[in-house]
């Protein structure tokens, strides 16, 4: 039960011509060993922007603006910018959505993870390329020694996926940070690449944040789940409770619209109303303009309630069993 | 690749013929050069014995053929009023041009890229905004005016260097040059100035462009993620990436530098081939002009072929096209 | 759309840059001083009755045989300075925005129209562009208005035939673009012809693009007429455009009579800054790849 990421109250504020948008707002979870998180929520709900704020990746005008990210005990967000980059990509690692843009198109597979694995360490050329044979071969990329010198756009949408994640995995990182990996390849690769990743946690005892703006796969993936939305972590806890039991509405809101729960014939459910604009926030509990349980005290930004491993922000909670 | 070669060859032999037909009937169009030879109270005989010696009575489409034969051979024909070979006369005005127009787009490239480079990389360092400055005024201050200034305050105020002229000339290769003697050297200093501040404009704010959409590129935010430094960003991945828009604009204006070269040559005296276009069209000989602009086109050519070469070898993307 | 209000937004985020906004009101001004230049100048220096040649070479602060000051010195054939760098303003104003504008017509007609036509007739006509923009503009300009001989329409003409090009390239790209998206698809089912297809939708929303090239070429088709009439080609002596002042002015560089190039090229070049600046503001702005 060791607890290999703790996120405190972080917050990254991006200050804009228009005015600032808390892109991130007071979030804090923790990640343990070898398990996999679930960061859920609609686009403009601040989980890529939580992914990136962990390792620092935040161009101005964002900035992290309070919180602490321990990782193995150390804050990253305090660190000075030489130490952090010894970090990246070492001990935490990062898989973007679209491999192709993600991955330098001029240069080599090869050559691209070789770049990686000399950034900090010293390593010879020779053991660069066994040490990415290696990787690649593990992510399940046949005829590997010559594909690292092909380029990028000489794989195909599922392999160039493959690719990275076997950038992020060589170096033997604690963390993964997947911000929606699967979200750019075909359907028909995503259930494969979602089991490999899940299987390769598990084997190599990399805890992974999973970012996602679809339950289905989070959670068929995730040991634990966190929502969130318009900014804030609205509910966390394991997969199995929060998604059998929630206790936002929100949360209700988006398993009731997966089309697996619609009934045939029925029109799909969905969550009635827009995604907030993050300009122009309504003070109080973000999601009060659209809950259908919205009452006096809504007008209030409800705390923090913190029940048996799981949390959630809501004055009017669902509980005990569904309705 | 050779059918490649091949075929692009071919295109540039009819485009060749297109252009040799253009210019021929473009510059018989101007008018007659036999009233720019004779004087006006010339006896008809002399007349007579002028245009049967130049051919100038046959009709349009004679000439042009005839002309077309002459080219087959090498043969441009005599200048109308050095009396000379044309062929002759351009090549021996060649040298300086070349070396004039490859000092400017040398200098301003290499000056242009670096200065880019930083004022894209720091976008708001008053560095940078005075480089952004100076690259304004290199872009929108005609090349003619600069010259002016620069005779003024250079030559005329301070003395440091010669007003015009091309000064000592060194032999190698069979040809005349002046960047091989040291007096030579100084007066090519501000015509190669003059020329080449264009050019290190496009190339300021074309590096500052490139580098700045890159920083907050996704490749360069993976990069930093794998742990690579500034440094390392910059120079592995930025400055590949930019390289394909640099090699491609270079290759264009090397041939706007060179006919610019006509402004600046007429600005410093320098006795080149822009200064010989000049004089021809203002005097009408239109062997040298027909035989200038041929050489132009076909420069052309061959800087619009070896750019695209440049481009395969920069962007593997392109190389299975032109295989 | 709501065009009005992206108008104003566009407005808002442009005046948050105050060089830009500096670089419009001079431009502004320059435009209204051209256009109203003959009630502003007290001489016409196309008159060539009204000058005298007791009145040449005089430096700033004279006041000439007309009664009334040249605050600006006159120039080698006694014109009065400032009047004639008003006109020529006028001249180079003229120049580029008509020049400009019909290249825009032009360019950007034949590259959406051939982003729309598709097949051999579209490569066939981008790569006419391409080898074209290939070819130095101010070599196309200027065996053009040699050819052509002297005068506005033949200068327009030159300046036109070596700028389209531009236009229809980047006509085309925006065009190709917009032409895989679905709203095209949808107005070419209906009964309309393609031709208006492509004029009354495509056109419009390729304009952002054109509009920054527009800028800058209008700048640079000043520029290039400036350069051609000090080359001697593109308009007549007896109407001096900026160019032309500044070579009738170069002989006197040397022996310290410099005021008779220097003022014109002072005012060519901030009229020519003043719209690349503009266009600068106005290429951040549209850039997709800079927003977040």
């Amino acid at each position: 039960m060791t607890r290999v990421l703790e996120v405190e109250d972080l917050a990254t504020h991006f200050f804009t011509a228009d005015g600032v948008v808390k892109a991130v707002d007071g979030v804090s979870f923790t990640l343990e060993r070898g398990k996999v998180l679930g960061l859920v929520g609609e686009s403009g709900s601040g989980k890529s922007v939580t992914g990136l704020s962990l390792i620092r990746l935040i161009d101005p005008p964002g900035r992290i603006v309070r919180g602490a990210v321990r990782l193995e005990g150390r804050d990253l967000v305090a660190l000075p910018v030489e130490a952090l980059r010894r970090l990246r990509g070492s001990r935490i690692a990062m898989v973007f959505q679209d491999p192709s843009m993600a991955l330098n198109p001029v240069l080599t597979v090869g050559r691209q993870m070789e770049l990686a694995l000399r950034a900090s360490e010293r390593v010879s050329a020779r053991e660069a390329r066994a040490r990415s044979v290696a990787a690649l071969e593990r992510v399940g990329i046949p005829d590997a020694a010559r594909r690292l010198d092909a380029y990028p756009h000489e794989f195909s949408g599922g392999m160039r996926q493959r690719v990275a994640i076997a950038i992020a995995l060589l170096r033997d990182p604690a963390v993964i940070i997947a911000d929606e990996p699967t979200t750019a390849l075909d359907v028909s690769i995503q259930a494969q690449i979602l089991s490999e990743m899940r299987g390769l946690a598990r084997e190599a005892g990399v805890a992974m944040i999973w970012i996602s703006h679809d339950l289905a796969t989070v959670s068929q993936m995730a040991d634990d789940i966190a929502v969130m939305y318009a900014g804030k972590l609205v509910e966390s806890g394991r997969v199995t409770q929060v998604l059998v039991d929630p206790r936002h509405p929100y949360t209700r809101g988006l398993l009731d619209s997966l089309p697996s729960q619609a009934r045939h014939g029925e029109p799909l459910r969905q969550v009635p109303g827009g995604t907030p604009s993050l300009l122009d926030l309504p003070p109080g509990c973000p999601f009060a303009p659209r809950c259908a349980r919205v009452g006096p005290e809504c007008v209030v930004d409800p705390p923090t309630v913190e029940q048996e491993g799981r949390r959630w922000r809501c004055w009017r909670p669902l509980g005990g069993a569904r309705a | 690749m050779g059918g490649y070669v091949l075929g692009r060859a071919g295109q540039a032999l009819i485009v060749m013929l297109v252009m040799s037909a253009l210019v021929f009937v473009g510059v018989f169009a101007i008018g007659n050069p036999v009233d720019v030879l004779i004087s006006p109270d010339a006896t008809q005989e002399i007349r007579r014995q002028v245009i049967a010696q130049y051919g100038l009575d046959r009709p349009l489409w004679e000439q042009y053929l005839a002309f077309l034969g002459r080219l087959a051979q090498g043969d441009f024909g005599r200048s109308l009023v050095y009396n000379m070979p044309v062929g002759d006369l351009i090549l021996s005005r060649l040298p300086a041009t070349l070396e004039l127009t490859l000092a400017a787009v040398i200098g301003a490239t290499a000056a242009g890229v670096p200065l880019g480079m930083y004022a894209g990389y720091k976008p708001d360092s008053p560095v940078s905004k005075l480089i952004m400055a100076a690259s304004i005024l290199g872009f929108s201050v005609p090349t003619f005016w600069v010259g002016l200034v620069l005779i003024l305050a250079f030559a005329v105020d301070l003395g440091w260097f010669p007003a015009g002229g091309r000064g000592e000339t060194a032999r190698f290769l069979g040809a005349e040059w002046s960047f091989l003697t040291l007096d030579g050297l100084k007066h090519l200093a501000l015509p190669a100035l003059n020329l080449s501040l264009f050019k290190f404009a496009m190339m300021v704010r074309l590096a500052r462009s490139g580098v700045r959409e890159l920083m907050l590129s996704d490749t360069v935010r993976y990069a930093r993620a794998q742990g690579l430094s500034e440094g390392q960003v910059l120079r592995h991945h930025v400055l590949k990436l930019i390289a394909i828009p640099i090699v491609t604009v270079f290759g264009l204006e090397f041939g706007s530098t060179l006919a610019f070269a006509i402004v600046t040559e007429t600005i410093f005296s320098w006795p080149g081939l822009g200064k010989l276009i000049i004089e021809s069209i203002a005097s009408l000989d239109r062997p040298v002009m027909v035989a200038y602009l041929m050489l132009v086109a076909m420069l052309f050519i061959l800087i619009n072929f070896s750019v695209d070469l440049a481009y395969a070898a920069l962007d593997p993307r392109l190389r299975r096209r032109a295989r | 759309m709501r065009s009005g209000e992206a108008l104003r937004r566009f407005w808002r985020e442009f005046a948050r840059n105050r060089v830009a906004v500096a670089a419009l009101v001079v431009v502004a001004a320059i435009i209204l001083l051209a256009a109203f230049a003959p009630l502003v100048t007290p001489q016409n220096p196309y008159d060539m009755a009204s000058l005298s040649l007791r009145d040449a070479r005089r430096p700033p602060g004279y006041v000439g045989t007309g009664g009334y000051m040249h605050w600006l010195g006159t120039d080698a054939q006694g014109r009065d300075l400032f009047s004639a760098i008003l006109y020529g303003l006028r001249i180079s104003l003229e120049m580029g925005l008509v020049a400009g504008a019909v290249a825009l017509a032009i360019g950007a007609s034949l590259g959406a129209s051939a982003a729309f036509v598709g097949g051999r007739v579209e490569s066939f006509l981008m790569r006419l562009v391409d080898l074209q923009l290939s070819f130095p503009a101010i070599l196309l300009a200027f065996v053009l208005a040699a050819l052509l001989g002297q005068g506005k329409t033949q200068l327009v003409l030159a300046l036109v035939a070596a700028q389209y090009a531009y236009f229809a390239r980047t006509a085309h790209g925006a065009a190709s673009a917009e032409r895989s998206k679905d709203y095209v698809e949808a107005a070419l089912s209906t009964p309309l012809s393609p031709m208006r297809v492509v004029f009354r939708h495509i056109l419009p929303n390729c304009l952002p693009p054109l509009l920054v090239v527009a800028t800058v070429q209008v700048a640079s088709a000043i520029s290039l007429e400036a350069t051609l009439s000090f080359l001697g080609v593109g308009l007549p002596p007896s109407e001096p455009s900026l160019g032309m002042l500044i070579a009738n002015g170069f002989q006197y560089m040397m022996s310290g009579r410099t005021w008779i190039s220097m003022y014109p090229g002072v005012a060519l070049i901030t009229l020519i800054i003043a719209i690349n600046l503009i266009g600068d503001q106005i290429r951040d702005q549209l850039n997709p790849r800079l927003r977040r």
